[in-house]
C-alpha cells in the first residue's frame, strides 16, 4: 500500500498509513475528551449530593493531590523527551526516557489507590452517596486510562527491543506519547475542577 | 521539525516549566489566597485551559506541519472541548440551576439534601 516514502521529516509520518494513523489517533482523542465531559457533566450536577457520607472539603488534601499532580506533569515532560530522542534516532534515550515516565506513572497510581483506601475507610465509598459516585467514576475512569498506558508502553518497549527504529515502530511510541499527554491534559481538569474547587467551596 | 537534532528541546522544557508555575499559582489561589470564591474559580479553569494549550502546542505538536494532517488534530481538539463545554454548562443549566432552596448556587444545599435523600431511602 505505501506506494511512496518520503526521505525526510520524521519516520513516522514519512508513509501515509502513518500519517492516517496519527489522524486516526487525534479522532480517538476528541472521542475521549467528549467521554470525559460527560463524566465531569455528572460530577458537577451532583456536587454536593454527599448524603451522610463525608463532604469533599473535609477529605480532599492538597498534599497528596500536588503530589500526584507534579507526578503526572513531570511524565508527560520525560513522555516528550523520548519523542524528541526518538526523532534524533536514539533507541536507548528513547528506551530511557519512556522508563522514567512509567515509573512516574506507576507512582501517580500508587497515590491515587491509596488516596481511594484512605476515602473508603473514612467512609467515602461508591455505595455511600451520589457525589462519591460521581467522583470514583471520574478519577477511577481517568486511573484506568494511566493503567492501560503503562500495560500499553511496556509492551512497545519489548517491541523495540526486538524491531528497532522504524516507521511503523516509530508510528506507535508517538501515538502513545499523543495518549499519556492527552492523560495529562484531563487530569489538569480533576485536579482543577474536583479538587481545587472541591477544597474552595 | 527543525528542532529534532538540538539535543536540549527547548520547547519542552519551556512547556514543562510554564506548567509547574500554573500549578502552583492555581493551587496557592485555591488554598493560600482570600481572594473571592468566584474569583477564585474562574482564574483557576483559566490556568487549566493555559496548561492544556501549553501540553497541546509544546508537547503534542498539534500543529506539525510535517504529519500531513493540516487543521485536523486541531479541529479535534477545539471541538472536542467546546462540545465538553456545553455538555458541563448545559447540565448544570438543566439539572441544578435554580435547584438550591436556600439560593447559595451549586452545593451549598447540603443539610437540606441530607433530609431529601433521607425521605426517599424510605421507599
Amino acid at each position: 500500500m505505501a506506494a511512496e516514502e518520503l526521505k525526510t521529516g520524521p519516520l513516522e509520518y514519512r508513509t501515509q498509513e502513518g500519517q492516517m494513523g496519527i489522524m486516526g489517533f487525534w479522532i480517538f482523542l476528541g472521542a475521549e475528551v467528549v467521554l470525559f465531559a460527560t463524566l465531569f457533566a455528572t460530577y458537577a450536577v451532583l456536587y454536593g449530593r454527599t448524603a451522610d457520607a463525608p463532604v469533599p472539603g473535609e477529605l480532599f488534601e492538597p498534599g497528596i493531590v500536588l503530589i500526584m499532580t507534579f507526578l503526572l506533569l513531570t511524565s508527560s515532560f520525560t513522555c516528550g523527551l523520548a519523542i524528541h530522542e526518538m526523532r534524533r534516532g536514539s533507541v536507548k534515550g528513547l528506551t530511557i526516557w519512556m522508563s522514567i515516565t512509567l515509573a512516574l506513572g506507576l507512582g501517580f497510581l500508587g497515590f491515587e489507590i491509596y488516596e481511594f483506601v484512605h476515602y473508603a475507610h473514612l467512609g467515602a465509598t461508591m455505595q455511600s452517596s451520589a457525589f462519591w459516585s460521581a467522583f470514583f467514576t471520574l478519577a477511577g475512569t481517568h486511573g484506568l486510562h494511566v493503567t492501560l498506558g503503562i500495560g500499553w508502553a511496556i509492551l512497545l518497549l519489548i517491541q523495540i527491543r526486538k524491531r528497532g527504529l522504524t516507521n511503523v515502530t516509530s508510528r506507535k511510541f508517538f501515538i502513545i506519547s499523543l495518549y499519556w499527554h492527552f492523560l495529562d491534559v484531563i487530569w489538569i481538569f480533576i485536579f482543577t475542577s474536583v479538587y481545587l474547587i472541591g477544597m474552595v467551596l | 521539525m527543525a528542532s529534532s537534532n538540538k539535543r536540549v528541546p527547548t520547547n519542552h522544557v519551556i512547556g514543562f516549566v510554564l506548567s509547574l508555575a500554573m500549578t502552583l499559582v492555581a493551587a496557592w489561589a485555591a488554598i493560600g489566597s482570600d481572594l473571592p470564591v468566584s474569583w477564585v474559580i474562574i482564574g483557576i479553569m483559566i490556568l487549566a485551559l493555559l496548561q492544556a494549550g501549553v501540553q497541546l502546542f509544546m508537547f503534542m505538536h498539534v500543529t506539525e506541519a510535517s504529519s500531513g494532517n493540516g487543521h485536523v488534530p486541531w479541529n479535534m481538539m477545539f471541538h472536542g472541548f467546546a462540545l465538553a463545554g456545553i455538555i458541563v454548562a448545559g447540565s448544570l443549566f438543566t439539572m441544578s440551576f435554580g435547584f438550591d432552596h436556600d439560593g447559595h448556587g451549586g452545593g451549598g444545599g447540603d443539610h437540606q439534601q441530607h433530609e431529601e435523600q433521607q425521605d426517599h431511602s424510605g421507599h
